[in-house]
Formats: structure tokens, C-alpha cells, sequence
């Protein structure tokens, strides 16, 4: 249970996200996939070190470089799951019933 | 805040089930669906059509802040029982998603509290699945359009 909602933490951030979309066309070094970003290395770093922790990322040592790559099968069960769906409705009905509750303040 | 919002969306099944109760009395929650003012605020859109009767229709539209049009959806109202009941169908224009039958139910549970029930109807398991996982791909898709802009951003700055 708690391992879902960590998964769940760690697609919410948009660099985590972006992160991902680049190991998942091909698998990367930490240097490489820093370079991407405007983010401080030790950043960059704090963010992979979460995505491996809920196991959405691997690694793989290559010499004496370490790749990070995609775990096609956590991935798939995340984007299967409907969470995001209901927060989006959740989020509409929340101010909807804001919005009424000012109108019938107003009236 | 506690979360109020219950989905439900069975295995292998081609509907879903949209459950919340509002701190609101049972006229105003109806409210929030019959004005088109109001249902703009909170869907977010611009409505363009909102014919409140059996029969009717309805159309919204949704753009971004430069005016480009996102979003367009439009259904037909078939039943309208003021303070109880909207059968209607949705569509989003130029998408594979097809067409869903919605039924909404309002239901009083006190003076100042009230229930919605919305059971939508797809045309087909692959369909439900695939807008339910719509959210999910959005959020990966901003992401990557903000990496694409960041990296041709980078290119322009090294010209």
C-alpha cells in the first residue's frame, strides 16, 4: 500500500517524469541524464535515487559506469492504475463545491 | 481535507461508477450542472451550448491561454428531471474515445448535504480502459513537451 503511493509521489514531480521519458528511449548514465537539466547534479542524483527506490528505475553496471533504465513491468501496472482519473474528478468536484459554497454566501 | 471522490471501474468491464457527496444542499449541487456560467467555472471550459431539456444538446469547448483550442466535446441531452436526474451522452471531437452515455443521479442526504451518482457507459472495455488512463498519459505528455521545449530552447541558445 505504501509502496504505491510512493510510486505515486514519484511520477507527481515533473523532473521524475522527464527523467523517465528519457531512460525510457534508451538506458543512461546519471552524468548523461543530468545533462538534460538545468537541476543541480546532487538533484538530478535525489531524483533517481527515489525512482529506483519505487523500482520504476533500474540499473545496470556497464565497466565502471552505471545505466539507469525503465522497469517496463512497474511502469505498465502505474499506468494502468486509475488514480489519476479519479484525482481529476476530484479535483472538478472540489471546486465545484467551493464555487457553490460562495454562491450561496452571496445569496 | 478528506477525499470524497470514489471511483469504481470493474475488471473487464465497459462502465465505471463516479460517487461523491457535497457539503451542499441537494438545489445548489443542481445547480452547479444546470448554469452554463457556472458549469464553466468548475469543467474549466467555455460552453458553447447548453439546451437544459430532454432532447437537448450540448457543446463545450476548451482552449489555452494563447486561444488555441485544446478541447472540444459535445453530447446530447436525453432526459433532464430538475433536482434528480441528467441522462446525457459525451463525445470529445477528433478522438478515438468514442461516445459515453452518462447518467447522473442527485440525491438529498440532509438539508446542506447532497450525493452524486455518475454512471458512464463506454462503448467498449478497450475504450473505458483507454480514457481512464488518459490523465496518466497527459502528465507524462506535459512533461515531455516541456523537455522538448527545454532541449530546442537549449539548440536556439547555441545558434
Amino acid at each position: 500500500m505504501n509502496l504505491r503511493r510512493d510510486v505515486f509521489q514519484a511520477i507527481a514531480d515533473p523532473t521524475r517524469r522527464a527523467i523517465l521519458l528519457l531512460v525510457a528511449s534508451q538506458s543512461m548514465t546519471a552524468g548523461a541524464i543530468a545533462a538534460n537539466f538545468d537541476t543541480a547534479r546532487p538533484t538530478v542524483s535525489k531524483h533517481l535515487q527515489i525512482l529506483t527506490e519505487c523500482q520504476l528505475l533500474e540499473q545496470t553496471q556497464t565497466g565502471r559506469e552505471i545505466y539507469y533504465f525503465i522497469n517496463a513491468k512497474k511502469m505498465k501496472a502505474v499506468a494502468d492504475f486509475i488514480e489519476p482519473f479519479r484525482n481529476l474528478w476530484d479535483d472538478r468536484f472540489n471546486k465545484l463545491e467551493r464555487i457553490m459554497k460562495t454562491y450561496k454566501t452571496k445569496k | 481535507m478528506e477525499r470524497k471522490t470514489k471511483l469504481t471501474a470493474g475488471d473487464g468491464q465497459q462502465d465505471l461508477l463516479i460517487t461523491r457527496e457535497f457539503d451542499l444542499p441537494l438545489e445548489l449541487l443542481f445547480k452547479a450542472y444546470a448554469e452554463p456560467e457556472i458549469v464553466a467555472q468548475w469543467m474549466g471550459t467555455k460552453v458553447l451550448k447548453l439546451e437544459n431539456k430532454n432532447h437537448g444538446g450540448w457543446k463545450f469547448e476548451t482552449s489555452d491561454a494563447k486561444g488555441n483550442v485544446l478541447f472540444r466535446a459535445n453530447g446530447a441531452i436525453h432526459a433532464f428531471v430538475p433536482n434528480q436526474k441528467i441522462i446525457r451522452t459525451f463525445e470529445m471531437e477528433h478522438t478515438p474515445f468514442g461516445v459515453q452515455l452518462e447518467v447522473l443521479e442527485f440525491i438529498q442526504l440532509t438539508e446542506d448535504s447532497s450525493k452524486l451518482l455518475m454512471h458512464v457507459v463506454y462503448e467498449s472495455v478497450e475504450k473505458r480502459d483507454k480514457m481512464l488512463q488518459l490523465p496518466f498519459a497527459q502528465g507524462i505528455n506535459m512533461a515531455h513537451n516541456r523537455l522538448q521545449e527545454f532541449v530546442s530552447n537549449q539548440k536556439n541558445n547555441n545558434v
